[in-house]
């Protein structure tokens, strides 16, 4: 469903990424680990151009969204984000935040969008909270409806961006909840996490990064029970 | 919080007994002047007044409308753009206002260019002159109102737009939709500001011949041999001119922030 081939980023200077190559396929669930300021971040946002790799190729479904003949909009609308600061539109009701984009870009009726938004909120239990601002929820609740915002454009890989790291600690499980069951239900997902738990649960793949480069994949047994690389043995080492 | 509501009360209560005891100590010093002229010159007071009035209402809308159009200069991701707009605004926030409208009044019209009257509705004939004057505020104020626009929208969390164009939303209907709703409330008061201060800057067009207030102050001066109180009469018209507005602005500030906490 995605391919990168030979992706290289650079922040001035800086190389962020060093020849990523990466095939993700439909249903897979891939779980990125790695050090801080390892790229994996970065490698996320390559993904759907929030941020513009330097050089290399990204396909999605076969097709180049670096070509320029690429409307990067349209592979954004089948992309979905979700971001470790949220992002919700602080000026939107929750109803408005999901709805926005589907009415815009979908077309969708006031009406249809409304039921799209109940449907979607009933998944995650906070029906009750369509009207509300987000000033008004939880950071727990916020990420829940963030997911959700991604999903009511119906997209066909979802890109989690440490959604958990901003959350107070009782907050994460019920946004790890929300994952695994969108990973039960057959999405492809992409998902930076510092979450060793949900990685082994429910990854169906695991990278480790370091300094720019994938040093090492597997299933997630192969990697938490027997790393082969030194340095992904150093790091889970440090996190488990 | 009642507690709160109360702590407030008594302050805004003593800071009106300051303000009070100061307008006291205030007339008791104009009590010691001669402000006998007002009554045979309010007509040029008035005129004068009204002239201000116009005169910083236009360069205000233009001002604005000019504003917005350079600050979106500024953020575009063209460079002839970015540069254009920057060395508008440094060059007319690098010289003096008062040379600015030299320049307009005068140099214009010697590369052919001259202000006509213009006929307006309800506000009947606006002169040439006026015109100019409007022009140079105008194109003054836009350099400030710019900065403030952009400030205002670079002050708007960039994951804001990052999660708009994430979800396939173009970057013109994020800005209109995401981004500028989020900075209107970082623009509206500093805006604000900018509006009391091309009130009282719209004095210097007094030096062309603009019959505004403070030209009207000077000729009451010269009619009445008296130097300083037709100044004082004139400023005290300003500051309620200028101390309205900025109650006005506080007003509609407050208002958007209960909308805000409501919500």
């Amino acid at each position: 469903m995605i391919q990168v081939r030979d992706l290289y980023k650079q922040f001035g200077k800086n190389e962020v990424l060093k020849g990523i190559n990466l095939d993700i396929k439909q249903g897979e669930v891939v779980v990125i680990i790695g050090p801080s300021g390892s790229g994996k971040s970065t490698l996320l946002r390559c993904l759907n151009l929030i941020e513009m790799p330097t050089s290399g190729d990204i396909f999605f479904q076969g097709q180049s969204i670096l070509d320029k003949k690429t409307n990067i909009n349209k592979v954004r609308e089948q992309i979905g984000m979700v971001f470790q600061q949220f992002n919700l539109f602080p000026h939107m009701t929750v109803l408005d935040n999901i709805t926005f984009a589907p009415r815009k870009l979908l077309k969708l009726s006031k009406e249809e969008a409304y039921q799209l938004a109940v449907k979607l909120l009933k998944k995650i239990n906070l029906e009750q909270k369509i009207d509300a601002y987000p000033s008004s929820l939880s950071g727990g609740q916020k990420q829940r409806i963030a997911i959700v915002r991604a999903l009511a454009m119906n997209p066909k890989v979802m890109l989690f961006d440490e959604p958990t790291s901003a959350l107070d600690p009782e907050m994460v499980g019920e946004v790890l909840a929300v994952m695994k069951q969108l990973a039960l239900e057959g999405m492809t997902m992409v998902v930076v996490t510092h979450e060793m738990g949900f990685a082994r649960e429910v990854g169906s793949r695991v990278l480790f990064m370091d300094e720019g480069q994938i040093i090492e994949e597997g299933t997630p047994q192969e990697i938490f029970t027997n790393p082969k690389h030194p340095r992904t043995r150093e790091f889970l080492s440090k996190v488990l | 919080m009642p507690n709160l509501q109360r702590t407030r009360r008594i302050e805004n209560a003593k800071s009106s007994l300051i303000v009070i005891a100061l307008v006291a100590i205030v007339l008791i010093i104009l009590s010691q002047m001669n402000f006998a002229f007002v009554g045979k010159y309010k007509h040029f007071y008035i005129q004068g007044t009204i002239n201000t009035i116009v005169l910083a209402f236009f360069a205000v809308i233009f001002g604005v409308i000019f504003g917005v159009v350079i600050s979106l200069m500024r953020i575009s991701n063209s460079q002839v753009l970015k540069i254009v707009s920057a060395s508008y605004v440094e060059f007319i926030r690098g010289t003096p206002l008062l040379v600015q409208l030299y320049i307009i009044y005068y140099g214009l019209p010697m590369l052919g260019i001259r202000f006509f009257d213009i006929r307006l509705p309800l506000i009947g004939t606006i002169p040439g002159d006026f015109i100019a004057g409007i022009v140079t505020l105008s194109i003054n104020s836009a350099a400030y109102v710019s900065e403030i626009i952009r400030a205002g929208i670079q002050a708007v969390d960039k994951g804001q737009m990052e999660a708009s164009r994430s979800l396939g939303l173009t970057y013109a209907t994020s800005m209109r939709y995401v981004i500028f709703p989020q900075a209107l409330k970082n623009i509206l008061p500093a805006l604000g500001n900018e509006f009391i201060v091309v009130i009282k800057e719209s004095s210097i067009v007094s030096v062309i011949g603009i019959a505004d207030l403070m030209y009207k102050a000077d000729t009451v001066r010269t009619n009445t041999f008296q130097p300083f109180e037709p100044l004082i009469f004139a400023a005290l018209i300003y500051f309620i001119l200028t101390f309205g507005l900025s109650k006005l602005l506080g007003i509609i500030e407050k208002r958007m922030k209960i909308s805000d906490s409501s919500s």
